[in-house]
């Protein structure tokens, strides 16, 4: 049993099948990449994952429990974080009250009403917030305005929100898109690190393969919706079906 | 039954100022992505073009007439107006009659150009801008327009009466009358709507334009100047409130609040017909202008008191609760 | 001090004065001089500065920080002074009841109106929230009549049972409302020299309420609720991607705005028991927005500044009138004197609304964060010239 599995998954927009018959499973504390072509379906399996989409089949199961018919919040709940293509943060707050909020929703759930108390009392929570901006040097900018750093920031600043949650299982959706090589390989640094210190996994959807096979346990390739190979990166490489499915984009 | 039709014309003319007004509103939103909320005022503008209209028409000179005198014996003054010294007494006094018609003329150029400025000057900075800060920064022109009215026409209703041709009753069956003007009304708000839906329908502007509300950011990649054709859009926009203004005259005298009190419920009509949609507003406006007037009846009123006062709203609580995207409205728009 | 850090307490600490001494700072022209009409030292205006100002704080507690615009918050001004004033009816004169009446019936409005249109978000919230007070209007002036008096407004009478108190007075008047036998309308005149300052119970009263709401908006403003409600305006998808339930804060940011204003109309209706629906209609909910984004959306002084400023032009700037005007610009020849009133007199006076509409455009479209952003550019441009070196400032969103 992998800490996620899912099952028979199908999902349709009106006449456009999106996604069939998707089975996979990702094995605890490993590195599951999913690849294909543009339109394969690769983000909307992640939306079925977290919440956003409800597929029309099959069932996805993490860690036993199903994910189905939960809202984003409760799905993160249960250890679940997610990465966006796009650095999603809290651009009108500073990096150090961005890094705060992961870690109330940490302690406190998805809601608890405390209006009285001051956000500077809390000592634990900040400490274990500026060992985590430590982390990912990101220290000397906790005051800065999060909406006003660079892109590379931004993607660090919110892989350490989700880090600092200690998800059990992250979710990354195309974390180097659109980033220039040098902040490509740190990011790549970044994410080794935290699979060889952590105990987590990672699902990553990403279409630069230089990124997949430094990090990828595993692969999926997906194409038109389904699931075509499964296999060791090294097996991955030379596959004919996946040099056919990527040359099928191409013409 | 007759009882059924009274009520339902009874909806048409304030339906009719609902569609017009909420039409603009729709074209403004879903074209320039903008909440205007000085589109009320753009109403009130737009009868006040046929108080403006009204007052030049009766200039006039005074003369001395030495036939007659007041009470205090001195001669009398009469005031005549230039156009009857023009055109005769009697082809001078029709034209200031008919000076509410006339007013369409006058006010299509001045609202064009009302809204001319006001796009090119004001909204066009607000594109990017939340919708929170249009709706403010809109409110606040209201209020300046609403303010510099009143500061020139005064507080009080004007009346501006319709001509004397149009402005009796007419008997439509043996049972039912029903105000002349009022029909007027109704036959022009549909003229207006139509001649809105051909020319989006039938001109290349138009289709430009019902491009550019389904996809702006691809219109723009063909090259097409987008911003000037919604610069004449929010115009057009302008013209139709105003002319729904200028006819309104007749059967509610203008005040300086007048835009105020409609725009909520245009508003709220733009909500139940669905952000974006064209044939919505115009239908949502029909529709609840006739639904106000028959929570009017007084059967109904005595079964459920009040419920004329809050039927509107209602309504659209209801539509924006269980069909958030009103009657009409499209998928992804402001969701 | 109190639980704040060294800046809020200053603020605090400043506020405070402020309101204490208000009967003085109000008042610098002595009574004889012709620029007394400028005073706004006396009882009624000051009442409505703090009242105005704790509806204003309430509502910046959910526009400010969440950006719900709400088009809707004068209902439960409303609803709060009609509580307050059917206290006053069936209980007792004394304030304390009957304002903590219209503080939990406006709640309980608020929770009601909040969970249906916090279903809905960005101008769909409006529409919702200007629906409910709209209906509220309508119905107090109609059907509730009952309950409201209709147009002629919820008013004391000699008959009201007024069970722990008296019906009327020995001398067979309507009673006074009180604080514990403290009449609300009680004051009295400090004359020093030419100038005269009133010291009026009620209006301390309402400070003392108002510096309360004050300290307890700050207190959210820091506290991990007012994160929240910030992160909400910021990127609600995130802070559900994290694991957070955006709802309840919203409501509860929602209800605790409600009962601020519940509070502001018990106020209203303790200085001055009766209660009218006009109160209730969509302008005077457009007036607290243009409180608060004048003052500052999301700013902690902000709304109170806002709410001073509207209140000062609505009641001292609307009275300068022609003959001021002329008296004013005397020193200028005849003919550009005419002139320089004639341009000037629109904008003041009766013209008021049109100067605030005009500067309201002017604060939306130039300075988001309102007065308080405007001063503190101005401040920060006096700092560069001090100093040399020009570190700018680190950005503290809630001031």
């Amino acid at each position: 049993m992998g800490i996620l599995e899912i099952k028979d998954v199908g999902k349709r927009f009106g006449g456009l099948k999106a996604l069939s018959d998707v089975n996979l499973s990702v094995q605890e504390n490993t590195c599951h990449a999913i690849i294909g072509p543009n339109g394969a379906g690769k983000s909307t399996l992640l939306n079925c994952l977290v919440g956003k989409l409800i597929p029309d089949t099959g069932s996805v199961m993490f860690q036993g429990q199903s994910v189905l018919g939960r809202s984003p919040h409760e799905i993160n709940q249960m250890g679940i974080s997610r990465v966006f293509q796009t650095p999603e943060i809290f651009g009108d707050l500073t990096v150090f009250e961005n890094m705060m909020i992961p870690l109330f929703a940490k302690r406190d759930g998805a809601y608890r009403l405390h209006a009285i108390e001051s956000v500077s009392n809390e000592r634990t929570l900040i400490e274990e917030a500026e060992k985590m901006l430590e982390e990912v040097n990101m220290l000397d900018k906790r005051h800065m305005h999060s909406a006003s750093m660079s892109r590379g920031d931004k993607r660090r600043l919110e892989m350490a929100m989700c880090l600092v949650q200690e998800p059990k299982l992250l979710l990354l959706d195309e974390p180097t898109a659109g980033m220039a090589r040098a902040d490509t390989n740190n990011t790549i640094d970044l994410l080794k690190q935290i699979k060889d210190e952590r105990d987590i996994t990672i699902a990553i959807i990403e279409h630069d393969m230089h990124v997949v096979f430094s990090l990828a346990d595993r692969i999926t390739v997906l194409a038109q919706g389904t699931p075509l190979v499964e296999d060791a990166p090294e097996n991955i490489k030379g596959h004919p079906k996946v040099q056919e499915a990527y040359l099928g984009e191409a013409h | 039954m007759d009882s059924i039709i009274l009520q339902i014309l009874n909806g048409l003319d304030k339906g009719s100022a609902y569609a017009l007004i909420a039409l603009g509103l729709t074209l403004i939103f879903g074209t320039l992505g903008v909440v205007n909320f000085a589109h009320g005022a753009l109403f009130m503008i737009g009868a006040f073009c046929s108080v403006t209209l009204q007052r030049i028409l009766n200039l006039s000179y005074e003369t001395i007439d030495a036939t007659q005198t007041d009470f205090l014996g001195n001669p009398l003054k009469v005031k005549t107006p230039y156009l009857e010294s023009w055109f005769g007494p009697e082809m001078g006094s029709s034209i200031i009659e008919w000076s509410v018609p006339l007013a369409i003329l006058f006010a299509i150029p001045v609202m064009i150009g009302i809204g001319f400025i006001m796009e090119r000057g004001l909204i066009k900075h607000f594109y990017k801008r939340p919708h929170a800060d249009q709706i403010l920064v809109t409110f606040g022109l209201a209020i300046v327009l609403q303010e510099i009215v009143k500061y020139y026409f005064g507080a009080n209703p004007i009346q501006t009466p319709a001509p004397e041709a149009l402005s009796g009753i007419a008997q439509l069956t043996s049972t039912i009358v029903y105000p002349v003007w009022r029909i007027v009304y109704f036959c022009f708000s549909l003229l207006i709507i139509g001649a809105v839906f051909a020319f989006l329908q039938f001109t290349t502007f138009g289709m430009v334009v019902r491009a550019g509300m389904a996809d702006r950011e691809t219109v723009g990649l063909l090259g097409i100047d987008i911003d000037r054709k919604f610069t004449i859009m929010f115009g057009i926009a302008a013209a139709v409130a105003g002319l729904a203004g200028v006819m309104y005259g007749p059967i509610n005298a203008p005040n300086y609040h007048m835009g105020m009190d409609f725009l909520v419920l245009s508003f709220v009509v733009v909500v139940v017909g669905g952000m974006g949609s064209l044939p919505g507003a115009v239908l949502a406006g029909f529709l609840l202008g006739i639904l106000e007037s028959f929570a009017s009846m007084e059967q109904v009123i005595t079964l459920i008191p009040g419920i004329n006062q809050i039927i509107i709203y209602l309504v659209a609580i209801v539509i924006l609760l269980t069909r958030p995207r009103g009657l009409m409205g499209r998928k992804g728009v402001m969701e | 001090m109190l639980g704040l850090d060294k800046k809020d307490s200053t603020l605090l600490l400043i506020v405070v004065a402020l309101t204490m001494l208000a009967p003085f700072i109000l008042n610098p022209f002595p009574t004889e001089s012709g620029l007394a009409q400028f005073n706004a030292g006396y009882p009624d205006l000051m009442q409505r500065f703090v009242i105005f100002g704790i509806f204003a704080i309430g509502f910046n507690i959910l526009f400010g920080l969440t950006g719900y615009l709400s088009f809707g918050h004068a209902a439960f001004l409303g609803i709060g002074s009609y509580s307050a004033v059917w206290m006053f009816k069936l209980l007792s004169m004394n304030i304390i009841p009957a304002i903590l009446l219209s503080v939990v019936i406006a709640g309980i409005f608020a929770l009601v109106i909040g969970f249906v249109s916090l279903r809905r978000t960005g101008i769909y919230f409006s529409i919702l929230t200007l629906a409910f007070a709209q209906m509220s209007f309508a119905l107090a002036y109609s059907v509730l009549t009952p309950l409201t008096n209709g147009e002629t407004g919820l008013q004391l009478t000699l008959n009201d049972p007024r069970i722990l108190g008296i019906s009327q007075t020995a001398d067979g008047s309507i009673p006074v409302t009180n604080l514990f036998g403290l009449e609300m309308r009680g004051a009295f005149d400090l004359v020093v020299g030419p100038w005269s300052f009133t010291f009026s119970a009620g209006y301390y009263v309402c400070a003392v309420v108002m510096l309360l709401a004050f300290y307890m908006s700050i207190r959210i403003f820091r506290s991990p609720f007012g994160l929240m409600l910030r992160a909400i305006k910021s990127n609600q998808q995130r802070l559900n991607y994290t694991g957070l339930n955006p709802k309840p804060y919203t409501l509860a940011a929602f209800v605790i705005s409600g009962m601020y204003a519940g509070l502001a109309g018990g106020l209203m209706a303790a200085m001055d028991p009766l209660a009218g629906a006009e109160r209730m209609q969509w302008t005077a909910s457009g007036e607290v927005v243009l409180m608060t984004i004048l003052g500052g959306a999301g700013t902690l002084i902000g709304p109170v500044l806002g709410a001073g400023m509207i209140k000062y032009f609505e009641n001292i700037f609307s009275k300068i009138n022609d003959n001021v005007l002329h008296s004013w610009f005397s020193f200028m020849p005849d003919g550009l004197e005419d002139s320089v009133v004639f341009i000037i007199h629109p904008f003041v006076g009766k013209g008021w609304h049109l100067t605030l509409g005009i500067i309201f455009m002017l604060v939306v479209t130039f300075l988001p964060g309102g007065l308080v952003e405007g001063g503190q550019r101005i401040a920060r441009l006096f700092r560069r010239k001090k100093t040399v070196e020009p570190k700018s400032a680190k950005t503290e969103p809630a001031e």
